[in-house]
């Protein structure tokens, strides 16, 4: 007897997210809980990078946050990646300001694994490898943003989060950054789940773009990405942006 | 002018105002700054001063690490849960009213007249100052910071020892400064009303015998101490711990 024919089990999605809603409890004294979100369900398979992208202050980093496990005040249910391996660039780096650059990746690691080079090893790859000793206010918000890389990737991440990681950087220095990111996810492949109100910036970086809704949220549409992200072209990118906003749906106009 | 002539010349106009009462004074209870400095020479070669001095700092410094330990971490538990605050709130109220002589006559009362009273009486007194300012230093922590080392699975003692405590420390600072000069003052009230040594002892048996020298003698080696304790343990550590602050790219 074989096992011929007996079909892949079908692969468990690195985060399967459903929130009923989240509300935020309302100002006063008669206060009423305004809603931030209402009926978003996604999945992201393994491997996969998903963005979502809308306006600003329509509850985007409150659902990264409940992803996070950081807020758990909603109706809902968040499955996270099997091994629970999550990492998370937030929209600040958050790198201690009293610790180097290497203390700060190493602290992430479990203790067993602190010392074995992996940090240094990944603040190498993201080219910081001369301001390893630094603490964070000596190198520039662009470094900083690295290092806050290396240290998500340094966990060796099922799912990564981004919330907004390139936002207040001059545009090369973006561009790199978002290169670096989207190499460094084809070398070592998890899911993403990115945050950004920057359009073109999840064309660059995602395989699907969700568009959300102003307050309550929900997803208003999806995108798929055609093609590989690491040979997407800047011109590929700019043409899918264009035909985007071209689009009659009123969602396309929330974005543009 | 150097700030340190500045210093050279406050002391020296200190000692010789000091001198010119004495002088006019002209009485065995306002001895000068001479009659002063014999009585410590003296004291200092047979051994009593520094005997006495040594005993209440051993005693400072056990009071101060009680008080500094508890108080921390009581403070940090009252900064961070806020139904933990409201419930402890009145209790910490009421201990940073009652008066330090009633702790201290409460602790020979129930314990005895024994060290472990002593220097439990003076950590009491202390330990709701060092509550106060770390609740204050741990409600003003980082919460984006905190949330970093929650979504990392950072254990306990990893976020206290790299998150916490370093946003703490300007305040653990304050605390350990108010901390030393409340503390020095207890330890001698403790050691007048109950103890046969150290400098509040040998205060006690000056004030019998109307011996203002001797007790002057006593007070200025006191506050010389406490002094080099500020210069030569406090700033320095402030400077090491301070040093991320300062560093230049």
């Amino acid at each position: 007897m074989s096992a011929v024919g007996a079909p892949p089990a079908p692969e468990r999605p690195a985060l399967d997210l459903n929130i009923a809603e989240k509300t935020f409890p309302g100002q006063g004294r008669h206060a009423v809980p305004v809603p931030v979100v209402r009926d978003l369900r996604l999945r992201v398979g393994a491997r996969e990078s998903v963005a979502l992208v809308g306006p600003s202050g329509c509850g985007k980093t409150t659902t990264l946050g409940i992803v996070a496990g950081l807020d758990r005040a909603f109706t809902g249910t968040v499955q996270g990646p099997a091994d629970g391996r999550l990492a998370c660039v937030f929209q600040e780096p958050r790198l201690l300001p009293w610790r180097s650059l290497a203390q700060n990746v190493e602290l992430v690691l479990p203790p067993a694994r602190r010392g074995d080079g992996s940090a240094r090893c990944w603040l190498e790859r993201m080219g910081l490898g001369e301001a390893m000793a630094r603490y964070p206010g000596q190198v520039s918000l662009g470094m900083q943003r690295r290092a806050a890389l290396a240290r998500a990737f340094v966990t060796e991440p099922s799912l990564l989060l981004l919330d907004e990681p390139f936002v207040s950087l001059d545009g090369p220095t973006a561009r790199r950054l978002r290169r670096l990111l989207v190499e460094t996810l084809a070398e070592r492949p998890c899911a993403a789940l990115l945050v950004t109100h920057d359009l073109r910036e999840a064309i660059t970086l995602a395989d699907r773009v969700l568009i959300l809704s102003p307050r309550p949220t929900c997803i208003l549409a999806e995108i798929q990405v055609p093609g590989r992200r690491e040979e997407r072209t800047e011109t590929d990118v700019e043409r899918l942006r264009q035909d985007l906003l071209d689009r009659p749906e009123p969602a396309f106009r929330l974005i543009a | 002018m150097a700030p340190w002539h500045r210093t050279l010349l406050s002391i020296a106009g200190f000692l010789i105002l000091w001198e010119l009462a004495a002088h006019l004074a002209a009485s065995p209870t306002l001895p000068g700054p001479g009659a002063v400095a014999r009585v410590l020479t003296a004291e200092t070669a047979s051994g009593q001063l520094p005997y006495h001095l040594g005993v209440t700092l051993a005693r400072v410094a056990a009071s101060f690490a009680l008080a500094m330990s508890i108080g921390t971490a009581i403070g940090l538990a009252m900064g961070r849960s806020r139904s933990l605050n409201g419930f402890l709130d009145p209790w910490l109220v009421l201990a940073l009213n009652v008066p330090a002589l009633v702790v201290i006559v409460l602790a020979y009362v129930w314990i005895g007249l024994t060290e472990a009273a002593a220097i439990a009486a003076v950590a009491i007194n202390k330990i709701p100052n060092v509550v106060v300012q770390v609740r204050e230093g741990a409600r003003a922590a980082d919460q984006g910071l905190l949330d970093m080392a929650r979504t990392y699975r950072l254990s306990w003692l990893d976020t206290l020892r790299h998150v916490l405590l370093p946003q703490l420390q300007p305040y653990l600072l304050a605390a350990a400064r108010n901390g030393l000069a409340l503390i020095w003052k207890i330890v001698l009230v403790v050691e007048l009303l109950g103890r046969g040594s150290g400098v509040g002892f040998k205060i006690h048996l000056f004030f019998q015998l109307f011996d203002v020298t001797g007790l002057l003698a006593y007070t200025l080696a006191f506050v010389a101490v406490a002094q080099l304790i500020e210069l030569g343990l406090l700033s320095p550590m402030e400077r090491h711990v301070g040093r991320w602050r300062t560093a230049r790219p």
